[in-house]
This record gives C-alpha cells, structure tokens and sequence, in this order.
C-alpha cells in the first residue's frame, strides 16, 4: 500500500475530480454502499464528477480518471487485460472490499483444483473460462489504496472520496476490532465465553458488531498491521478448540489474505493428516 | 444489396451486476436473441463443501450484496430441516421482519435509482434529481427505512452478521423495532402515492403469456415459506408441489452463452416467470388490506402480461412490506427469548425455497456424518427467469427493428432491467450486440 498524494488542491476554479467504477468478480455489495451513499454523494456532487459507474447511470465520460474504485477479484485472462487498462486510466486506484482486497470468498478455491471446481458447478466445464486462482487486484497492478471490509463502511468510503477531493491522506483506524469492541463496552466473546474470535487479528471498522451481537468475528475487514495469528489460535486451542475449525475459522471471507492465508496453512500443514495442497 | 449491420454497446447499466445480450437479425426473423452470462464463476455451491453448518449463512450472504438475506433465509431453513430442528413463531416472525427489510430497499433501489429514469427519461437516478428532487429523495430514504430494519434485526444492512441456524444470536431490543414504528408508517404513506406515480408511467407494449411461479402460504404474502405453486402456461399444467419436489418439476441447464444455468419447467424445458410479477398474479388474495386494496385501485389487469408493469408490483410490495413490518413491530411484546434454538451436527439433507425481492430462491443441501456440508446446490432467481428475458426480448424485437441501433439496444435494456436481474448471483459481463443481416447474406 503506498500513501496517497498531497498534491494541491488549492486552485479554485480546478476541474471536479473525475470518478469512476469498476466491478470484477464480486456480489456488488460494496458498489452498493456507495450507491446507498447517494444522498451524501449528491452533496459532494459540486466537488466530485461520477463519471463510470455503470450500476447507477448509462451515461460514461471518458477517461483518464481522478480516482477509480475496483470491486471484485481477478479470476478470468479477461479480467487480467481490463485491469491493466483500468490501471493506466486512473491516477488513483482504490481496492474496495475484500474480493479485491484479498480475492475474497471466491478465493477458498484457491485451495483446490480448479477443474474440480468446474465440474462440481457445471455439466460442460470446458465452456467456462475461469483461472486456477481468484486473486487480488494487488496481484496484478499497483494499487494505492486499500478499503477493507465485506462490505466496506459507507462512512470510510466518504472520507475516502473526501480525501481525493481535498488531497489528503483518508484518515481511517488501522487498529484491531478489539479496541472497538473495548470502546463500545462489549464483553470479551473469546475470554469470557472460549468463543475463537479474530476480533484481536482483524482489522477494526465494522464497529465490532459481532462481538456486540454475541457472536465471534470472522474476519470481515481482513488482518491489522503485524498481528500475531500463531499466538492467538494457539489460545483458541489450550481452550480446547478443534484445529480443523480454527482452520475454517482463518480460511474464510479474507482467508487468501497474506497473514490469515499462511496461518490456515499452518494450521493445516501441523494438523492430523498432515499438508494438503498450498496456494 | 447485401448488408450486415453490427454493433457493441457499452455494457449494460442500470443493472446489478454487468452481462450480455447478443442479438442476430436476418431480414425480419430472429435468429438469436441472447441473454449472455459472463460470470467468472465463483463456485459457491463447491466452496460451502466441508464448511460448519454455522458458517453457511455467512458465506451464502456473500453471492449477493443486493439480497443477502434471501440467501440466509433460504440457507437457514433448509439447513433447520437437514438438523430436524424447528424454530419458534417468535424466531419466524423477525425472520419475516428481516425479510420486509430487503424487499423494502432492494425493491426502493431498483424502483428509483435504476428503473424509474427509463419511464422519465434519465440516464440516472442522479441525474434524475435535478427535476425530480422529491422522488429521488423519498427513494433515497426508503432505502435507508430498509436498511434500518436490516440493522435492527441484522445487525448490518449489507450481509447481516445477525441471522444463524436455528434463529438470531442477539435478540434485538424491544425498544428499538417498536422504534422502527414512525419511520414504517411515513414509508406506507410514502409508497402509497408512489404507487399513484409508477401506476401512470407509460409502458412500452407487450403481452406475454407468462407461466407464473412463486411461493404460496395459505395466510401470508410469501417470503420465508410456502408451497411452490405454478399457474401452468400453454406448454404446461398449473402446478401446487411442496418445495420438496422441486427437483422433479424443474432442471437447470447448462447453456454455452451463459455462465449461469438456466432453469426450466419440466417436462418440456420451457422457460417460466418468477419474482414480483409472478407473485402477484399468484398470491395477491394473500396482499395484507392496504396493499391489496391500493393493488385493485392502480389499474393492473389480471393476470400481468407485461413485463414493463413490474415497476408498479414491485412498488404494490413495498406497501406491503412496510404493512407487514408494521404489523410484527406493533405486536411484538418485548425482546423475544429465546432467540435461538440449540442444535446437534448430525447427518441429514434438507431443501427450502424463500422469495427473494427477484423471485424464488432454492437451496439444498447434505450434510456428513460429522455435520458439514457435503453437497450444495442453489438456483438463484436470475438463473430462473433468464430463458424467460430471452422469450421476451424475441417477442419485443420485431416491433424495435424500425428503430436505429442506439434506440432499439435502449428498449431492450430496458425490458432487460425490468426484470432487476441481479446478475452478481449469476453473472459479470453484459454488452449489446446486433448483427443484422439481409436475408441473402445467410
């Protein structure tokens, strides 16, 4: 992840930053928020043009665009193509959510083989055209910015467009969900009840709903900044829970995340049975 | 003379998820009109293998942002049957509530922000604002009024993190659904006159002889439950079946210009209809007062034949949707306990079909002796209806030949996006192609 650009923004009659989207492999839930964010979106409409967002609007302006916002994981040759292009048209390139973040759940696939896949789905798997793996926009082209979640926060992705218009750094938590959940008041699901919990590995910005819904996080918004996944499943298991669940629990909506992917590796690899295949 | 005229359009807008249609003209017949699915596949039905029965609802959110709790619904009643747990009417009844949540702003968004500017003339909701400021306004809020029921409830609006096998695992406090109360209220009023709008809007002619296909409960407006109930077409005889028999009465197939599977009515693989239209011409004796009411007064004939009117069922959902929540919300007495019935993994299979905001959602699935999954299959609305927007788009062709290119792609676009194809649960990529060729030019 590099830092955005403080470039000015300091001349008055500058042309609106120019907006586009694009969707890749994904349950649109994320295009959704910014669409639910209409009604702030209107307001910023004076200071942010929405020039492709083909899921609100027919019309499309040209590139180059200010600021391009990438739902969706790659999984096709296609997909690799357009978002090379894609790439070249943006000044600014935003991954937001975690299929394009991390390859997202599609990504669980990435530990099988792919022709499996197919004819598990399809009775003439040869007419599908699908890549052995769902990877990550970052694995492809550089990205300069990263909104975590599934979906993302509607509020992150307005400081996020805020930032672009005002040419600064988003401000935005990179601390773990359990100091959300210590903010809000909520019991510690993983202390007080032996519930295995990735609150203490996750990235915070759900508002650590989960927990205050009597329930364990599972890892929405992806790994925070230099976590310790060994320690922490290796509480889970001194509680006494199973390594095959706490494998399902890491390999899950971020599971092909760099961290959480080499810890249910790991897990897998030490557990009963020994190493299966490894993407 | 020989001719051939062909062209690509950007892909289709306006829509959830992004597809294809591929059209080829030879003089005045139509030689294909298709409705292509580009997904890259993502596998949900392998990727559920091995998973906790727990975590099912979890993933299954995941295929669709738009209607994330038609997939937990379905996944959590056919995974109750699998256990051969039952949960209590309090549990069904927020369930329902969840429910009127997702119809109310998956039905808001599509009838504002992605159908109403083909009637008014928009390339956007946006952009529809600058002279339907109110319009857009109340849609906007209506989305919002549903989103707040998903959070209540759900606790997210966007894959609810709430709903589990078995029932919920908070139950949401008392104070805040009666809380939801005022907000329903401005919302029944408010899609009341927005009936009135969308009821005068001008429609493009077609009459299709659609076979009808929904859930049907003997009390209720379907959305969590019910009997699968057919009104039959030319090709096929109505039909009543428990959910159960579904399998025997309709097949997905595999097509080679679509990543999606189509489903199709057995015996004769004919295409069917599913989703707002098709549960209004089959359950609108089961609309609560004051949408069936506002149903007989908006001049809908019966049963609807034209695709187009789907705006005005949607909008006669709505009102019921927010007369539904209406209802569970006065009459909830307090937080419900439990909200959660306790279950054993075991071995076993189960099916269940809900009503998405799209249409009927199937899901079946077998478990191990350990209690995971051991087989998924789901058939999404989209896949359902997909034969049928090629039915129509075949029948609405001839009368858009006269058209040039850009007009004739518009209407078909549009008679497309009436059917809110939620292409996300099915699909990714969708451009417009024409080829037109003069009838010496095979």
């Amino acid at each position: 992840m590099s830092t955005m650009s403080t470039e000015s923004t300091e001349k008055p009659q500058q042309a609106k930053p120019k907006l586009a989207v694009y969707k890749f492999a994904s349950c649109d839930g994320c295009q959704l928020q910014l669409l639910d964010a209409c009604g702030k979106l209107m307001q910023l409409a004076d200071r942010v043009e929405i020039a492709h967002f083909l899921e609100a609007s027919s019309r499309v302006e040209p590139g180059p665009y200010d600021l391009g916002l990438v739902e969706g994981s790659i999984s096709t040759t296609e997909d690799i193509e357009r978002i090379h292009a894609i790439r070249k048209e943006c000044r600014f390139l935003v991954t937001i959510g975690a299929c394009a973040t991390s390859g997202g759940i599609q990504a669980l696939r990435n530990w099988g083989q792919i022709d499996d896949f197919l004819s598990a789905v399809y009775a003439s798997p040869e007419t599908i055209s699908s890549l052995e793996k769902s990877t990550p926009i970052a694995d492809h082209v550089p990205v300069d910015f990263e909104l975590r979640g599934c979906p993302i926060d509607p509020g992150q992705l307005l400081e996020l467009i805020t930032s672009v218009v005002l040419g600064r750094r988003p401000k935005l938590p990179s601390q773990s969900v359990c100091v959300e959940c210590k903010s809000r008041g909520t019991v510690c699901v993983a202390v007080a009840r032996g519930v295995p919990c990735l609150g203490p590995v996750t990235q915070a910005g759900c508002g650590a709903i989960c927990p205050a819904h009597d329930r364990e996080c599972f890892g929405c918004y992806g790994p925070a900044e230099a976590v310790n996944l060994v320690s922490l499943t290796s509480f889970y298991e001194q509680q006494g829970a199973p390594r095959d669940q706490l494998t399902r629990l890491v390999r899950g909506i971020n599971g092909y995340a760099q961290a959480f992917r080499e810890e249910s590796n790991r897990l897998e690899a030490t557990a009963d049975g020994g190493a299966k295949g490894r993407p | 003379m020989t001719e051939t005229r062909r062209f690509t359009v950007k892909p289709l807008s306006r829509v959830e998820g992004e597809g294809a249609l591929r059209v080829r003209v030879q003089g005045d017949a139509i030689e294909i009109a298709e409705f292509n699915i580009y997904e890259p596949p993502r596998f949900f039905e392998r990727l559920l293998v091995g998973r906790e029965v727990h975590e099912v609802p979890d993933i299954t959110a995941r295929i669709c942002g738009i209607c994330p709790v038609a997939y937990q619904m379905s996944s959590c009643q056919a995974l109750e049957k699998a256990l051969g747990i039952e949960v209590t009417p309090e549990i069904r009844l927020l369930r329902r509530l969840l429910y009127c949540g997702e119809w109310i702003q998956s039905h808001a968004l599509h009838v504002h922000l992605l159908h109403a500017p083909d009637f008014l003339g928009f390339e956007s909701g946006l952009a529809m604002a600058a002279t339907h400021p109110q319009l857009v306004e109340n849609g906007l809020r209506l989305k919002a009024l549903g989103n707040r029921l998903l959070e209540v409830v759900g606790g997210r609006a966007v894959h609810p993190i709430n709903v589990t096998v078995g029932g919920f695992y908070k139950a949401p406090a008392a104070s805040a659904i009666r809380g939801l109360l005022p907000e329903l209220a401005w919302g029944l009023d408010t899609c009341l006159s927005l009936l009135e709008t969308v009821a005068r809007f001008e429609v493009p002619q077609l009459d299709v002889p659609y076979e009808s296909v929904a859930l049907q409960h003997e009390r209720e407006y379907p959305m969590n439950e019910g009997q699968i109930l057919s009104s039959g077409s030319e090709h096929t005889a109505p039909l009543r079946i428990e959910v159960e028999e579904f399998s025997r009465h309709f097949a997905e197939r595999q097509v080679p210009h679509s990543t999606a599977l189509h489903s199709l009515r057995l015996p004769n693989e004919t295409a069917y209809l599913t989703g707002p239209i098709a549960r209004m011409n089959l359950c609108r004796d089961q609309l609560p007062a004051r949408a069936a009411a506002a149903a007989e007064a908006c001049g809908l004939e019966w049963p609807i034949r034209n695709p187009y009117r789907s705006i005005v069922a949607r909008v006669v959902e709505m009102v019921a949707a927010c007369e539904i929540a209406s209802g569970i919300v006065r009459e909830a007495a307090g937080e419900i306990s439990p909200c959660r019935v306790a279950y054993q993994p075991r071995a076993g299979s189960g099916c269940h079909a809900t009503e998405a905001p799209r249409g009927l959602l199937y899901h079946r699935y077998r478990l191990d002796d350990q209690g995971l999954v051991a087989e998924a299959t789901i058939i999404p609305p989209t896949s359902q209806n997909q034969a049928q927007v090629e039915e129509d788009l075949r029948g609405l062709l001839p009368s858009v030949l006269a058209f040039d290119d850009a007009e004739a792609t518009r209407r078909c676009e549009m008679l497309i996006r009436s059917y809110d194809p939620c292409i996300s649960c099915a699909t990714h990529f969708l451009t417009l192609s024409v080829e037109r060729c003069t009838p010496d030019r095979a």
